[in-house]
């Protein structure tokens, strides 16, 4: 057998090549292509349904069904319009979305580094211990903290009658969910982060602290610019899970502070009522997320292999 | 603070955001700047690091609107912390930098996750009126018919929605695997994990819609019925096939996470491996029982598990799709739903019973996210 391989080194070599192309067919056989473009429709036909539905008149909409747009195709942006400028505009929500997502992305991201470099970088005592604290709070659900921390927004605390803190009542409109959303993503980001921090080579760290560098300048100087990615890719995971959320909007974002989430769940209660604007509406919620995602994909994909799933 | 909060409040939504991101970033920068400068030798850090242990204690709990004391109280432990600081054995500045980095984390989390969890625990012990009532709540939640529904229904929802995921996603993963196109095929299946839940669930209602026999159907489902001369089904009124209806709006969204997961556990795979098997003669399917499969085990079990607990999570597509259907609740819905009723120790005693679901798997998943990475 050796022999005959040391011998005939070409014969091998053409073996595995045909071993390799066999694969190649077989793997992408004629039912495989088929299953996987099976899935492929399934996967994509219940969203263009949706598009195609918040692009027709609204007397089409409701007497057949969107695959008639193949046969009679009348397109009209009515329904944007409407979902936008008309009487139950959701132009406020969208907006309050935008305005709930980015400061609840910058908050923890920024909290979350500071923490990572003290974990990753300073020697202190109980140190690991309490990372692993930090680590196993992800495993509170968010219901959990739900009720007290509401109390907390409105009532603040109270020792008998003397005012510690007074709480956020009336304290404007999203303050509630930018806490409430920046508290709820610290153990994730601060786990993340240190992973990513923990492994910038500590030549590099020494060699600043030789220089004089303190803690401060190697953190703004150095840690930060060579986590970018890390930071990158947490960034767009909280936005994403922001702009999507609709627990801590049902809860913490009341009235006027309603993200689109929020008022879009509230439309599909009254389903009959408003069914004309369910389409456009949802395609315009789904609009920038996917955006994001479409453009920042490849950052999105790093987060999730790098383990940043939250329930 | 309140005032401060209050006055931003009062300011066009869009206007809001910079400003509450440029005063964040702003008292950042602060604290990174007194990180920076506070532990340099010299009798002017000193006084520096001593003002600081002595106001900004003193000046959060005035901006929280505490009473007198309290602030006085924060001011001495201020002082206190400067002490420990001066004295510590890393060198003088040391303590106080650390504390910088920790502080902002350490205070939300105590605030908002690890109190509130003792509340809740506590809180499921307490009747509406905060009157200590035992394990009553629990004994309510077990005894209710509906609440019966609930619970098998969520475990239901923990069995079929990871399976049927990682199934689907596994399949479709080796199927596009190294073929052409298989970027575009990708995106595809991996788009629903930026459409939000609510997204989701409306697109997933006009599949399901359902009209009268004598009208259009306009629900793509109900249309492909009545191309094949059946009668139109009203799905989400089906006990229990509405249950697994929604479920299928959950496995639509996660079978990208499981795709984009195990595809990148699969082109890990070791090339010798599979070589090796190529030359014993193996066909395709063998080589994926016997080579892939073990290989990927890690992710694999991670992809089930972290599937598990998001279904354990979800309630947003139940809240969206099935109010209004029968027998379709599940815990992290109810737990809301009871909440929203001002039934605060029973939707506590919910949220009890799903932490406690949860549990395990999230330490079995924490287990073998570690295990992968020390394989790696």
């Amino acid at each position: 057998m050796t022999t005959s391989i040391v011998a005939n080194p070409a014969l091998k070599e053409s073996v595995v090549k045909t071993a390799t192309r066999n694969t190649k067919q077989r793997l992408t056989s004629r039912g495989a292509t088929i299953a996987s473009l099976v899935i492929a429709v399934l996967w994509t036909i219940p969203t263009i349904g949706l598009f195609l539905t918040s692009i027709r008149p609204e007397t089409d909409t409701l007497r057949t069904g969107w695959w008639n747009i193949l046969v009679n195709p009348t397109v009209t942006f009515e329904n944007y319009g409407n979902v936008l400028f008309g009487r139950d505009s959701l132009l406020g929500p969208f907006i309050n979305s935008i305005a709930i997502s980015i400061p609840a992305t910058v908050f923890p991201l920024v909290i979350a580094s500071l923490a990572g470099y003290a974990f990753a970088w300073m020697k202190f005592k109980g140190r690991d211990v309490l990372f692993v604290l930090v680590f196993a709070l992800q495993i509170v659900p968010i219901q959990m903290a739900l009720v007290p921390l509401l109390s907390l927004f409105s009532r603040g605390i109270t020792i008998g009658d003397t005012v510690i803190y007074e709480g956020l009542r009336g304290a404007g409109l999203f303050s509630q969910v930018w806490i409430a959303h920046t508290i709820f993503a610290l153990p994730l980001a601060i786990f993340l982060l240190h992973n990513f921090i923990s492994e910038i080579p500590a030549d590099v760290i020494e060699a600043a602290r030789v220089d004089g560098a303190s803690h401060g300048q190697i953190f703004f100087r150095i840690v930060v610019p060579l986590s970018l990615p890390a930071i990158a890719s947490f960034a767009i995971f909280q936005f994403l899970w922001v702009w999507n959320d609709l627990l801590i909007a049902l809860i913490f974002a009341t009235g006027q502070a309603a993200p689109i989430t929020r008022a879009l769940a509230e439309l599909t209660g009254e389903f009959g009522q408003n069914a004309e604007l369910l389409p456009a509406g949802a395609f315009i919620s789904i609009l920038i997320p996917l955006t994001v995602f479409l453009a920042l994909q490849r950052y999105f994909v790093r987060g999730l292999l790098a383990g940043s799933t939250k329930g | 603070m309140k005032d401060l909060l209050t006055w931003i409040g009062t300011l066009p939504p869009l206007l809001q955001v910079p400003v509450i991101v440029g005063l964040f970033l702003a008292a950042a920068a602060g604290i990174i700047l007194l990180i920076e400068v506070a532990p340099r030798p010299g009798r002017k850090f000193t006084i520096l690091r001593l003002a600081a242990c002595l106001v900004i204690p003193g000046l959060a709990f005035l901006l929280l609107g505490s009473v007198w004391w309290a602030v006085a109280v924060a001011v001495v432990l201020g002082g206190l912390f400067f002490l420990l600081d001066y004295r510590s054995r890393e060198g003088r500045g040391y303590v106080f930098a650390l504390f910088g980095f920790l502080a902002p984390a350490f205070a939300l989390l105590l605030i908002g996750l690890v109190y509130p969890t003792f509340a809740t625990l506590w809180n499921s012990l307490l009747s509406n009126r905060g009157v200590f009532i035992g394990l009553d709540n629990f004994a309510w939640v077990f005894s209710q018919p509906q609440n019966i529904v609930v619970i098998r229904n969520t475990i239901f929802w923990v069995l079929v929605v990871p399976v049927f995921s990682t199934a689907i996603g596994l399949a479709y993963a080796v199927f596009i695997d190294k073929s052409r196109g298989e970027k575009f095929f990708k995106v595809l299946v991996f788009m629903p994990m930026a459409i939000s839940f609510v997204g989701a669930s409306i697109i997933w209602r006009f599949v399901y819609d359902y009209r009268p026999a004598d009208r259009d159907q306009i629900g793509v489902l109900n249309g492909i019925v009545t191309l094949f001369g059946g009668d139109p089904v009203n799905w989400l009124q089906q006990v229990p096939l509405n249950s697994f209806l929604l479920m299928v709006v959950l496995i639509w969204v996660q079978t990208g996470f499981a795709m984009v997961v195990l595809s990148a556990a699969i082109k890990g795979v070791p090339i010798e491996q599979v070589e090796a098997a190529q030359l014993d003669g193996t066909n395709a399917w063998q080589r994926f029982w016997n080579v892939t499969i073990p290989s990927i085990r890690p992710s694999l079990i991670v992809v089930l598990t972290t599937i598990s607990i998001a279904s354990l999570k979800v309630f947003d597509i139940v809240r969206t799709m099935g109010t209004a259907y029968p027998d379709t609740g599940i815990i992290a819905n109810e737990m809301v739903t009871l909440l929203q009723k001002f039934e605060a120790g029973r939707s506590s005693a919910f949220a009890v019973i799903l932490f406690l679901l949860v549990l395990p798997i999230v330490i079995f998943n924490a287990r073998q996210i570690q295990k992968s990475r020390e394989i790696r």
